[in-house]
């Protein structure tokens, strides 16, 4: 056990401080998503009377893509820099390396949405610092970013694999991303905390199911 | 040899309960009486290999699932061949009801499609397999893309029932009303007795549709697998 998280804590600290020197998935994916922002408020100003109807969907669909982009770079650095095959010989268990890496895709999403939100608040003119929307955020990202950092460690390994990650990845994180939509726009439009516990439910439900199962099937994923 | 003309049987078979259940489908079975147009009448007949359609699909992807849940304990590539075979035969299966569906819907719903949670549940299920497909693809591996497509294939899987749950919660507390007609209650109609022995040799008919596809896909996968050892038989041969 203590083995285990010592591997998870230096799997964590190289990839911050690799990313900390870089700003490589940081800049990537925030200029992304910042550019989709831009590209929805151009498609829907002229349509959209009520912000507040549009302004869910846009955030999340801005936080999935930069969460994919990050995603996408997780595992393929280390594959080009040849340093995965180093981390799959360290001594320990291997579904260490998946939660490492799955904690460090989840912080770095996160500190994109810290500068996304506040953007996205004074573009459209909503409120978005609310303890439901900001509870969402982190509960929608950790499922997002857990089954995203399994199917990230299956699509390096193929032919084309900038291409397969999204086609992978957005079916089967459907369940979050309609949840945390639902959740951000009943927050923003005052729904009563009973209407939500459904949503509630079902993003925790996914998260907790999808990280365990990851967890379980990660060896077969890195298995050589 | 013997194996071979089991298989041929089962071709006549399937395709003698394809007629049958065409010919009851389209001439047998009564007309829903209280469909209010003939046009809705006649579109009502697609119901029969729709439903049987929709139900095999479901039973395939289990088959995918299981499949490449019993190859990731049993570390057999047979288990995966089967799990490959029956997800294709899924998908087609998976068109051919969302293709009926639209066909039907037309006429009794007034458009080819709305966002109900069956049909999104349907076209979310579609695009998760035409995904595995595209996996098994890019792999080149036999075993890795066996892991590969178990492990994706279970989470597939496992992200269906969620899909359907999250939409109904979203219909339930936000219906949507697109119009007159766009509920999935419309077009329904009372089942008289020999409406569901249609259904049931449908259901029959497609169901071995099913099994023998499988199987010939299936044979069809050992074929390529003996090609293939006996390619690199001839390749170190000639080295």
């Amino acid at each position: 056990m203590r083995g285990s998280l010592n591997k998870i804590a230096a799997i964590l600290w190289k990839d911050i401080r690799s990313e900390w020197r870089s700003k490589e998935f940081f800049s990537a994916m925030f200029i992304f998503a910042a550019l989709t922002i831009f590209v929805f408020n151009f498609a829907f100003e002229l349509h959209i009377s009520n912000r507040k109807a549009v302004v869910p969907g846009i955030m999340w669909v801005a936080f999935a893509f930069a969460g994919e982009l990050g995603l996408s770079r997780s595992f393929a650095l280390e594959q080009d820099k040849g340093s995965f095959s180093g981390l799959l010989l360290a001594p320990g268990d291997r579904s260490a390396i998946y939660v490492a890496k799955a904690l460090g895709n989840i912080l770095f999403m996160l500190v994109s949405e810290a500068f996304l939100l506040p953007m996205i608040m004074a573009l459209f003119n909503v409120n978005l610092a609310n303890t439901t929307i900001l509870l969402t955020v982190l509960a929608g990202t950790i499922g997002f970013a857990s089954v995203g950092t399994l199917i990230s460690a299956i699509a390096v390994n193929t032919r084309a694999r900038e291409v397969l990650l999204p086609v992978l990845l957005f079916p089967v994180v459907l369940p979050v991303l309609i949840a945390a939509v639902y959740l951000t726009s009943g927050a923003l439009n005052g729904a009563s905390a009973a209407e939500l516990a459904g949503w509630w439910k079902l993003l925790l439900t996914y998260d907790l199911f999808f990280i365990v199962l990851s967890v379980m099937v990660f060896d077969f994923v890195v298995e050589e | 040899m013997k194996k071979k003309s089991f298989l041929f049987w089962l071709d006549v078979l399937t395709a003698a309960l394809i007629l049958a259940a065409l010919y009851m489908a389209l001439v047998y079975a009564p007309e829903a009486a209280n469909l209010p147009t003939r046009t809705e009448r006649l579109a009502q007949r697609i119901f029969y290999f729709h439903v049987s359609f929709a139900w095999t699909g479901s039973v395939a992807f289990l088959v995918t699932a299981l499949g490449g849940l019993l190859y990731l304990i049993r570390d057999n590539l047979k288990w995966d061949m089967l799990a490959f075979s029956s997800a294709e035969i899924g998908l087609v299966f998976l068109s051919v009801v969302i293709v009926t569906g639209s066909l039907w819907a037309k006429p009794t719903w007034n458009t080819w499609w709305t966002w109900d949670p069956r049909l999104t549940t349907v076209s979310v299920a579609w695009l998760l397999y035409a995904a595995y497909l595209m996996l098994r693809n890019a792999v080149e591996d036999p075993a890795r893309r066996a892991r590969f497509a178990a492990v994706y294939g279970l989470f597939s899987f496992l992200s269906i029932p969620l899909t359907l749950i999250s939409i109904r919660l979203w219909r339930t507390i936000h219906p949507v009303i697109i119009g007159e007609g766009s509920q999935g209650a419309q077009g329904g109609f009372h089942l008289a007795p020999p409406m569901f022995q249609t259904l049931m040799v449908s259901l029959l008919a497609v169901t071995v549709l099913y099994v023998i596809l499988l199987l010939h896909r299936y044979q069809a996968e050992l074929l390529t697998e003996d090609v293939e050892e006996l390619r690199e038989k001839i390749l170190t041969s000639y080295q």
